[in-house]
């Protein structure tokens, strides 16, 4: 089967975000962006599968703007055939929000019809968590978010999801969306010969207007602020000092 | 306007403390419906009925609801949808399953982790790990919100809101549940505590965890973990705290052998007390907490939880 694997562009999770004097959002000139940490998880479950014989083919798609190229080169590294680039945003601090992304995306799902989307479970940016699920309902697709273990058998996937107190597992029918929670896997590195290999697989670059939808904006960013920063306390010199300090403010 | 809630019921039972949270958080947007939703919901219902600032509760019961799919629940929301302009709920692992789903068959914007409500189209979220708040005005017609349960207070009890009952027509079934694999504990729920104890990749072993699991036996607390001890294998992702974790705010916060990434202070830094203790009198965590230990874990922890 083959699967699609959306992956985006984001500022390293290394990074420390800075919000811009002008409060109009997070400065991302010049800082060191890479691949969504959760879309690597993604990237890599599909490589597994297709190491485990269950895939054969693994599309990477970003959507976003041009710079995005790398990102999908780094996906082609580790190990994906092939990537398409939907060219939308000119400029780096424009964030296409899930909605508009989710309906790029099942245009492209009508073309390529991969049995199984496989996404993060969340952007580090926007830290939304929704294209996934939004990208199900437009399809009338089943979904497993957050998944910790992900086995492909015939025509339903059985997924363990990481859920409040514990896990579920559900058994969803192909095709089906899956999104990626943090222990599913450690993604791989690329190597350097499979990183010049990757320059040769082929990328398409399409745009939003190709596929005929409108990435326009329905949350309007009024503004972006630091948030309230917390003060240092103090330093307390042994335990009996801290039980003393501790019992003042009557939490134990 | 109207506002519909997505009560969290998990086995029929409901989930109080969220639910009463994202009722507080909701009230200024309008009057305040309940859905609860399950295979057995009605006692769920008749709780919900009892908090305060509740309207009226709908209880919708089918086999299908029962175990928390996305699908049946999603199709549910919008077939009551009509009536409401704003649709929410508590920022639950289930909500964050179903809400944007709810919003994509809408075609509206999901706004999820809301932290605070400007007014009934303006609404505060954390970005970027909580390193940024932004405020963002909504042009749907219809909004679609989580709220982020740890910056609103419960609302109390005693209301007495009229019960519905709604009907469940059929879905096409897209997925089925298998098992529940729920972390037996007599310990409080992490977001709801009062005390949560939480070690780092400093406590250095699963083994090891032991320590940090007495000290918060003893204070009756939650216990925690960052996501350097889930990644390293040490704790269960379910106690993780942080940006990709849960977001805790509890009276107190001790955090043991946590350098204090950005990522994990974004799930921390509400909390009234912070206690740090860490053996690198550098680490960052020293920067939020309002007392710092500089001391070894395993020293400093038994001695606290011999001496509380």
């Amino acid at each position: 089967m083959k699967v699609l694997v959306p992956v985006k562009r984001v500022i390293d999770y290394n990074v420390k975000a800075r919000v811009k004097a002008d409060g109009s959002g997070v400065d991302l000139a010049n800082v060191k962006m890479s691949m969504n940490p959760f879309d690597e998880i993604a990237v890599e479950e599909a490589i597994r599968l297709k190491e485990k014989g269950a895939v054969e083919e693994i599309v990477v798609v970003s959507i976003g703007v041009k710079q995005a190229q790398e990102t999908l080169r780094t996906a082609l590294a580790m190990g994906a055939d092939r990537a398409i680039l939907v060219v939308a945003a000119d400029d780096v601090h424009t964030d296409i929000e899930p909605l508009a992304v989710a309906k790029i995306l099942a245009k492209i799902v009508e073309e390529e019809a991969p049995k199984m989307v496989i996404l993060g479970k969340q952007a580090i940016d926007n830290d939304m968590n929704a294209t996934g699920q939004m990208l199900a309902a437009l399809l009338g697709w089943g979904q497993a978010t957050f998944a910790s273990e992900v086995v492909v058998e015939g025509e339903a996937a059985n997924v363990t999801r990481e859920v409040d107190g514990g896990l579920q597992t559900i058994e969803v029918k192909l095709p089906a969306i899956v999104t990626t929670d943090l222990r599913l896997n450690e993604p791989r590195y690329a190597s350097l010969p499979n990183i010049m290999k990757a320059k040769k697989k082929p990328l398409d670059e399409k745009t939003a207007a190709d596929y005929g939808v409108d990435v326009s904006p329905r949350l309007e960013v009024v503004k972006t602020t630091e948030p309230e920063a917390r003060q240092a306390g103090e330093m307390v010199p042994d335990v009996d000092t801290l039980i003393a300090k501790l019992k003042e403010k009557g939490v134990v | 306007m109207a506002v519909l809630l997505l009560g969290e019921v998990n086995n029929g039972e409901l989930s109080v403390d969220a639910t009463a949270k994202a009722v507080t958080a909701a009230k200024s947007l309008g009057d305040v419906t309940v859905l609860c939703a399950g295979a057995s919901a009605a006692a769920a219902g008749e709780a919900a009925a009892k908090i305060d600032g509740v309207a009226k509760v709908l209880v919708a019961e089918d086999a299908s609801l029962s175990h928390r799919l996305a699908e049946p629940t999603a199709a549910l929301i919008v077939s009551l949808a009509g009536d409401y302009s704003h649709i929410v709920a508590p920022a639950t692992t289930d909500a964050k399953n179903v809400m944007p789903r709810v919003a994509a068959l809408l075609d509206v914007m999901v706004i999820s982790d809301v932290s605070g409500v400007v007014d009934a189209d303006t609404f505060e979220r954390p970005i970027y790990a909580g390193n940024a708040i932004q405020t963002v005005k909504s042009k749907d017609s219809k909004k679609v919100i989580t709220f982020r349960t740890s910056t609103f207070d419960a609302a109390g009890e005693g209301g007495s809101a009229a019960v519905e009952t709604v009907s469940v027509s059929d879905a096409p079934s897209l997925s089925s549940w298998i098992e529940d694999k729920v972390a037996e504990s007599d310990r409080p729920e992490l977001t709801s505590a009062k005390i949560v104890v939480s070690g780092g990749r400093g406590v250095g072993s699963e083994e090891d965890f032991k320590v940090i699991e007495a000290l918060a036996d003893k204070l009756g607390a939650a216990v925690g973990a960052s996501r350097a001890a889930v990644d390293s294998g040490f704790a269960p992702n379910d106690w993780q705290v942080g940006q990709t974790g849960k977001v805790v705010a509890p009276e107190l916060y001790i955090a043991a052998g946590i350098s204090g990434a950005i990522q994990h202070l974004a799930g921390m830094k509400d909390s009234k007390i912070i206690v740090a203790i860490n053996k690198d009198e550098e680490a960052p965590i020293f920067q939020v907490a309002d007392f710092g230990l500089v001391a070894d874990l395993f020293d400093a922890v038994p001695e606290l939880t011999s001496k509380l």
